[in-house]
């Protein structure tokens, strides 16, 4: 079959030597996309058990089995997660719970990027006396478990009398975000040429001129990653939202927790399933809306500068 | 001295990154009008020197004047300097229009003003037709216009240039480079000038400040640079190719090195001429003579070709000369092949003479 | 001298400005950075160390009892099997991350179709929380109604796969769970690591005769051994960090077979009401994060220097 695809001899005396391009079903191929297909399912049979299991109704769950499709395809259960599921003697749903975290997200995000991307530009550009030490200092900090300084934070917040608020835990975000931002915002404008900073100083901008007019609008993808990245981090925040907030300003992973984990009455699986997957939402959608620049705000952390 | 007559000054600056001397109590002047080019191969400081006199960079100790103003703590915009960098450093997402006017907007100058140093920077560098678009729809030269035109708008007396052409491609290079020296000779300006490019710098300055490990060499104009230059090191930096080097020792009227000597009858020495010496001559590729032209001076020797470079207008030779190798330019013409034997001459007025131990110009 | 006449606050710029005072724009912009890395990284992790040699209970006390805290934490049972529990989860993530990441990431690299589909999916899980991984993993993982049910449902009666709910193995029921959420990040950075290797090393190995195989053993991993170490670090103090997933997916259970130091902390500082406890556990922490961390400083930036 390959024979009488090749060129005419009297083109090519000689014809290629070695072996012909290997063809889509290759061995190879079909161990490597078999491989590729297989763990694919691994990685996608907890989001399809999810969302089957949150559309099926109790009895449907109780006899069936989990991968099965529903045969009833219900919304009752997304309905009762949002308005109605149970935390202690609380019974209006996950509603709440969201309503926190976008709360505590938006001033969250937007504080630590303003006050990040602000540092890592005088970081790359205004370097002075011991800049590089408090950064080493803070970069080293994100090594430290949070365990050993979750207890002065609750002394010093409740010093400013922003223990159990919305505000105390954006606070604590916007600290533990700093070490990651400040290195992904430093090692941007540090990128970036210098020349353009000394252009501008030239041009006779000032420390603050030359952030807003001429590094700002250069860096709104690095500011979208950020923003990913902060969103992401702040929304699937457990340990901070339970330590420091209340259970009125619980934020949405804490009071998913406590629907699903609690004690009392009778498992509703799918309930549970459809909260669960309520939670993962906000999440979900901006992982795979923003592609490729959630990928490069996780490899900021991995890549040194 | 008349100071007015200088429009930059620097006295004895020094500038150290923790144990690394970039400069070292370097002195210049800078006349008015002038076009000087400071030289060097990187990391010899010249860059840095630049970035000093812009105020870019705090030096560590000495003064910079401008004008006759002290300005070495000043901010480089209250200089009385414009700057063009060797990647454009163009603002991307403003217009052409916006690139030139930031500076004068930041410095609040009237609106009217704004428009018509512009529109004049604009006329001069022939961009009017740009002046809307933005910096990434331009081709690299006229990115380079634009930057020249940002520090034009700036009204000042010192423009400084950090490797403008160096990012650009050979043949644009040299467009620019008659284009600068052009807007040079059309406004007057002081322009200090910064570049590794030999070319550049011979075509394009009044005078050449070579530097090496943050020390000026040589300051001169590029003839005495090329013809006389003061030390080795300027020697075999100016020059392409370089120029022969050859050790050996001064007797009497005479140069010897091995299997070789020539007489010093037309080299004008700088004091009087040593009687015993041990020296380093060095002559230009251009100067060793071939042909009926080496018959005509006493100083000859025999060498045998080793390679031959065709260049089109000039034919390069590499010969050896005893245990020397010795490069000379011939006619682009000239038939001679690797392995020939010939006669050379060497025009000794036109050499230069070194101390072997201090490398300083006899 | 003529520079007297100077015209224009020639004064001021000639002399040398406070030093204090230059670049007073960028210091103020960094209080912030400076505040959190002296006050909270510093400050806060010194004040828990101090802290954990004192007997607090409900309040934070200074009363100095030497190492009494750390003498009853290496004797409580629950700290043993905490500690136990992260050791064992810690080497199998850690083994299991690196070598299916890489594997995953070089399967990627081999120029296939449709991969940023699968990137998309070996990635997403690290999108979601581990409140929601370990939530999803519990269901599945049900043995009434999950894997274990459905596996007998099809006929196989004697199955069974109920590691939630079984003391002895429940830690690899939480270890699935992790790698299910942490092993697209590995890959990521694999991935990135791969990218970064010059085409010009493949296209050798090809003139050589070198096989794929051996391409990657020989040539590629030891040149991506920079990008190995930080994966090793960064997935090394994400794993001392392991509370989230333990909380939602078994909450220490069954009994306390699946309890991890970090919750220890937290349980004892704020339900157990015996902060000292939670103090010398946490420094615990804090020391075994040196013990890693500690190598790799010196090995990447120690080595700078001598270079």
């Amino acid at each position: 079959m390959a024979e009488t695809m090749s060129p005419p001899k009297s083109r090519l005396l000689d014809g290629p030597r070695g072996s012909k391009p290997k063809s889509r079903f290759s061995r190879r191929n079909i161990f490597l996309y078999g491989t590729l297909l297989l763990v694919s399912v691994y990685y996608l049979l907890p989001l399809y058990v999810m969302v089957v299991t949150s559309l099926k109704g109790m009895p449907e769950i109780r006899l069936g089995n989990i991968f099965a499709p529903p045969v009833d395809i219900t919304f009752e259960p997304w309905v009762k997660a949002w308005a109605e599921a149970c935390t202690g003697i609380n019974c209006d749903g996950l509603s709440r719970g969201f309503g926190n975290s976008i709360k505590i997200l938006v001033p969250s995000v937007a504080l630590s990027i303003a006050i990040a991307s602000v540092n890592g530009y005088a970081l790359a550009n205004w370097k002075f006396k011991g800049s590089e030490v408090f950064f080493t200092i803070l970069i080293i900090g994100a090594f430290i478990p949070y365990q050993t300084m979750i207890y002065p934070i609750v002394i010093m917040l409740r010093e400013i009398k922003l223990m159990g608020s919305l505000w105390g835990l954006v606070l604590v975000h916007t600290v533990f975000g700093m070490p990651i931002l400040t290195l992904l915002f430093r090692n941007y404008f540090t990128s970036l040429p210098e020349e353009l900073f000394k252009a501008a100083r030239v041009d006779g901008a000032g420390f603050w001129g030359i952030y807003f007019r001429v590094m700002l609008p250069m860096s709104i993808p690095i500011f979208v990653v950020a923003m990913i990245l902060q969103v992401t981090g702040i929304w699937n925040d457990f340990l901070f939202g339970v330590i420091y907030t209340k259970p009125e300003t619980y934020p949405m992973t804490v009071q998913l927790n406590n629907i699903v984990n609690s004690v009392q009455g009778v498992k509703e699986y799918n309930v549970n399933m459809a909260a669960t997957l309520l939670t993962g939402l906000v999440p979900l959608i901006i992982y795979f809306v923003s592609g490729k620049l959630f990928v490069r705000g996780i490899a900021a952390g991995a890549v040194k500068g | 001295m008349n100071m007015n007559a200088n429009s930059v000054e620097v006295r004895d600056l020094d500038l150290h990154f923790g144990d690394v001397k970039v400069l070292q109590k370097l002195n210049i002047d800078i006349h008015e009008g002038e076009f000087l080019v400071l030289l060097g191969s990187s990391g010899c400081g010249k860059s840095t020197l630049l970035n000093c006199i812009a105020g870019l960079l705090d030096v560590t100790d000495g003064q910079i004047f401008i004008k006759g103003d002290n300005v070495t703590w000043a901010e480089p915009s209250d200089r009385g300097i414009g700057m063009v960098f060797q990647s454009y450093a163009l603002y991307p997402q403003m217009t052409v229009e916006g690139n030139l006017s930031f500076g004068l907007k930041n410095a609040r100058v009237p609106k009217a003003e704004i428009e018509k140093r512009v529109a004049r920077a604009a006329d001069v560098l022939q961009i009017e037709p740009l002046l809307k678009r933005k910096p990434g729809a331009l081709s690299g030269g006229q990115r380079q216009r634009v930057a020249i035109g940002r520090a034009l708008v700036r009204d000042v007396d010192v423009f400084l240039f950090d490797e403008p052409l160096s990012n650009l491609d050979a043949k644009l290079r040299t467009d620019l480079r008659v284009e600068l020296k052009r807007l040079h000779q059309q406004l007057e300006n002081t322009m200090i000038y910064v570049t590794h490019d030999q070319v550049e710098a011979m075509t394009l300055a009044d005078r050449i400040a070579i530097m090496k490990g943050g020390k000026i060499m040589q300051l001169g104009t590029p003839d005495e640079i090329y013809n006389r230059p003061q030390n080795i090191y300027v020697a075999g930096f100016i020059g392409s190719p370089a120029m022969n080097m050859i050790e050996g020792q001064i007797q009497g009227a005479e140069f010897v090195a091995d299997g070789l000597s020539l007489p010093l009858d037309g080299y004008e020495f700088i004091g009087a001429a040593p009687a015993s010496q041990a020296a380093v001559i060095g002559i230009r590729p251009e100067h060793v003579l071939t042909g009926d032209a080496a018959a005509s001076v006493a100083a000859k020797a025999e060498v045998e070709v080793q390679i031959v470079e065709k260049l089109g207008s000039d034919t390069l030779v590499h010969a050896s000369l005893g245990t020397h190798n010795l490069r000379l330019r011939m006619d682009g013409l000239s038939a001679v092949k690797a392995g020939d034997r010939i006669t050379v001459g060497f025009d000794t007025s036109r050499a230069s003479l070194f101390d072997a131990s201090s490398e300083a110009r006899l | 001298m003529s520079h007297a006449e100077n015209p224009r606050g020639a004064e001021r710029s000639a002399r040398r400005p406070r030093q204090l005072f230059r670049n007073l724009n960028a210091k103020f912009a960094s209080l912030p950075m400076i505040l959190t890395a002296l006050v909270v990284f510093v400050g806060g992790t010194a004040w828990t160390v101090a802290h954990s040699f004192t007997k607090s209970r409900l309040l934070p006390k200074w009363d100095f009892v030497g190492f009494d805290q750390y003498e009853r934490l290496w004797n409580s049972n629950r700290w043993m099997i905490s500690v136990e529990n992260l050791m064992i989860y810690g080497v199998c993530s850690l083994v299991l991350t690196m070598v299916l990441g890489f594997t995953l990431a070089a399967l990627l690299d081999r120029k296939i179709r449709f991969e940023s589909a699968f990137r998309t999916i070996f990635l997403y899980p690290f999108a979601l929380s581990f409140i929601v991984t370990g939530l999803a993993w519990q269901w599945i993982l049900n043995p009434d109604f999950g894997l274990q049910g459905v596996v007998r449902g099809w006929g196989w009666e004697s199955f069974t796969f109920d590691p939630l709910n079984n003391p002895d193995i429940v830690i690899f029921g939480v270890l699935i769970a992790g790698l299910w959420q942490g092993t697209g990040f590995v890959m990521v950075i694999m991935l990135a690591g791969l990218r970064g290797i010059d085409e010009d090393i493949w296209k050798a190995s090809r003139v050589d005769g070198i096989g794929v195989a051996k391409t990657y053993v020989r040539v590629i991993i030891p040149m991506m051994r920079p990008v190995f170490v930080t994966a090793l670090v960064i997935i090394a103090s994400g794993i001392i960090k392991l509370y989230d997933l333990v909380v939602a997916q078994t909450n220490g259970g069954p009994g306390i077979s699946s309890e991890v130091p970090a919750k220890y902390v937290i349980n004892y500082m704020f339900q157990a009401q015996n902060l000292g406890q939670g103090f010398a556990a946490s420094t615990m922490m804090l020391l075994s994060v040196i013990i890693v961390l500690v190598p790799w400083a010196y090995l990447e930036f120690g080595g700078k220097k001598r270079g």
